[in-house]
């Protein structure tokens, strides 16, 4: 599956002989390693959940947040480089907010993905720039309906029913594909997110985790918010139980 | 004779009577049609109902320069939004672009604006933008110099989802009333009715709307141009015809057309009798839109 693109690898401005842009796919290894995120659109909304690596004891809950507010009416979950992340959140945010004060309304999340797709795609252009290592689920409920779009290192944006990112996407997708989304609402939603996460989660090869859920629903009054701390819990407990199950098999 | 001179070198202003007015289903959009130098009418037949995209127009007052930079800017930012959006712009985004414009340049503009529209999330709105850059989004607003004569007419006229005969009868009868009284207000009076089935224009002649109080029926008037010889004006189009039913008709019939007026083509005829007797008279054409 990987290939090693010897001499036509060291600059994102170099093409292999095959067509291939081998820092760009590189890049997309980055987000490959991290924790999993998984994100899925509802009938009446965008659940996304991350399964946060804890990478020592000392580090305060609730910390490194991966899933970040852009704007009132969608929001942002990062897997990849963190630092990375940050700066495409922070470009997400200005471009938000910059649009609503030329335009007068909130930024429709089409336009929103576009802009974030178009500056991820910007620093794969230039050789004294490096490719973002990290790939983005940006879920958001504009009048237009909800909607989720992922956008991966190369700058490529397209819009999802259900999307996965990180070390257990591939368990994670066809788990989605299981999932029956046009029924479902986000209350649902939540736990079905919880259940995938915990699911995916390799007990052997990774230590401790920490479970982030964020929506924007109907519910939420269309507003992007932390799911709501009894929902959260009742989410981690059906996963867990759900686990148990399964072990139990 | 120093005043008129002063005057014909005065900025052209647009003293006008503008109104837009939501009814249930769209808005209508009115105004007259005069532009004035001074005391001087520069345009009689004006368009001061602007296109900014398919569904939101824009009615103009005040300087005719800074309302129509404006709006040539608004038409150009609305049609890259357009093109990036993928489908129309709503009418509260074109306002917000006009608002910004007039706010930002307030101390060089002097215009003031209504923006009225349809687009499919929010229906018809109409959203004032006065002098200085406020905007408020209203059910009806009225803006111009003729504008302070219809405030009583339309506190007490003006109700909630009309439909859209009501709504466009009192928009020409507010824009004739504004007319009768404002001098820097006249001719005939424009509208733009806009809703989810599209744009339709209108056009109301001035000898077509109705007298208010004191106003005399015109009596022998120098429109009529029934004994003056006026020298021809150059016709683009031209063609004769020959009738010979009744002696009093004229026999000859040249009629010549696109004689403009800015915005209100003429037709001329210019006919001989029988009789060897010229007689030339003229229509105002509907504007071709």
């Amino acid at each position: 599956m990987s290939s090693i693109g010897t001499g036509y690898d060291l600059s994102v401005t170099t093409f292999s002989p095959d067509g291939r842009v081998f820092q760009i796919e590189y890049a997309a290894k980055a987000v490959d390693n991290s924790g999993t995120v998984v994100a899925i659109r509802c009938k009446d909304g965008v659940v996304m959940g991350v399964e946060k690596l804890i990478a020592s004891k000392m580090m305060l809950p609730g910390s490194n947040r991966r899933i970040h507010a852009v704007h009132r009416h969608s929001g942002m979950a990062v897997a990849g480089l963190a630092a990375d992340g940050r700066q495409i959140v922070t470009r997400a945010k200005s471009e938000a907010t910059n649009y609503e004060s030329v335009y007068g309304e909130p930024i429709p999340v089409k336009e929103l993905a576009e802009r974030v797709a178009s500056y991820v795609h910007l620093c794969t252009l230039y050789w004294w720039l490096r490719p973002f290592g990290c790939g983005v689920i940006l879920g958001g409920y504009d009048r237009d309906g909800p909607q989720l779009y992922m956008i991966e290192p190369s700058g490529v944006s397209y819009r999802y029913f259900g999307a996965a990112i990180g070390k257990g996407r591939q368990a994670a997708k066809t788990e989605i594909e299981k999932l029956k989304l046009s029924d479902m609402t986000c209350r649902q939603g939540v736990i079905e997110v919880a259940k995938i996460i915990y699911g995916v989660h390799d007990e052997a090869k990774d230590k401790a985790f920490e479970l982030e859920l964020s929506w924007v629903c109907d519910e939420s009054n269309r507003q992007h918010q932390k799911v709501p701390d009894d929902l959260l819990e009742e989410a981690k407990a059906a996963a867990k139980a759900a686990l148990e199950e399964m072990d139990a098999d | 004779m120093d005043g008129i001179s002063g005057d014909l070198n005065a900025p052209h202003s647009m003293g006008t009577t503008i109104i837009g007015v939501t009814y249930n289903g769209g808005v209508v959009l009115g105004a007259d049609s005069r532009t004035s130098t001074g005391m001087y009418v520069a345009n009689r037949a004006s368009d001061k109902i602007t296109q900014l995209t398919d569904n939101v127009y824009l009615c103009r007052s005040g300087s005719a320069a800074d309302s129509q930079i404006v709006s040539d800017y608004v038409r150009h930012f609305l049609h890259q939004h357009t093109i990036q959006l993928g489908q129309p712009s709503t009418v509260k985004v074109a306002a917000n672009l006009v608002r910004l414009l007039a706010y930002n340049n307030k101390n060089m503009l002097q215009t003031g604006m209504i923006v009225g529209g349809w687009d499919k999330y929010e229906g018809g709105k109409i959203y004032g933008i006065p002098l200085g850059g406020t905007i408020l989004e209203q059910p009806f607003t009225i803006g111009g110099s003729g504008s302070t004569y219809l405030y009583g007419f339309f506190d007490q006229v003006w109700k909630e989802g009309m439909t859209q005969d009501e709504a466009e009868k009192l928009v020409v009868k507010a824009v004739s009333l504004a007319i009768a009284r404002d001098g820097a207000s006249g001719g005939v009076v424009r509208t733009v009715t806009i809703n989810k089935d599209g744009v339709t224009r209108k056009f109301y002649p001035g000898d077509t709307l109705p007298l208010w109080h004191e106003e005399l029926e015109p009596k022998d008037s120098m429109l009529d141009m029934l004994s003056s010889a006026s020298p021809e004006p150059m016709g683009f189009d031209a063609f004769a015809l020959l009738t010979t039913s009744n002696k009093q008709l004229p026999a000859v019939v040249l009629a010549t057309n696109h004689y403009c007026v800015q915005n209100a083509p003429i037709l001329l005829f210019h006919s001989i009798t029988a009789s060897g007797q010229e007689i030339i008279t003229w229509d105002v054409q509907l504007s071709p839109y």
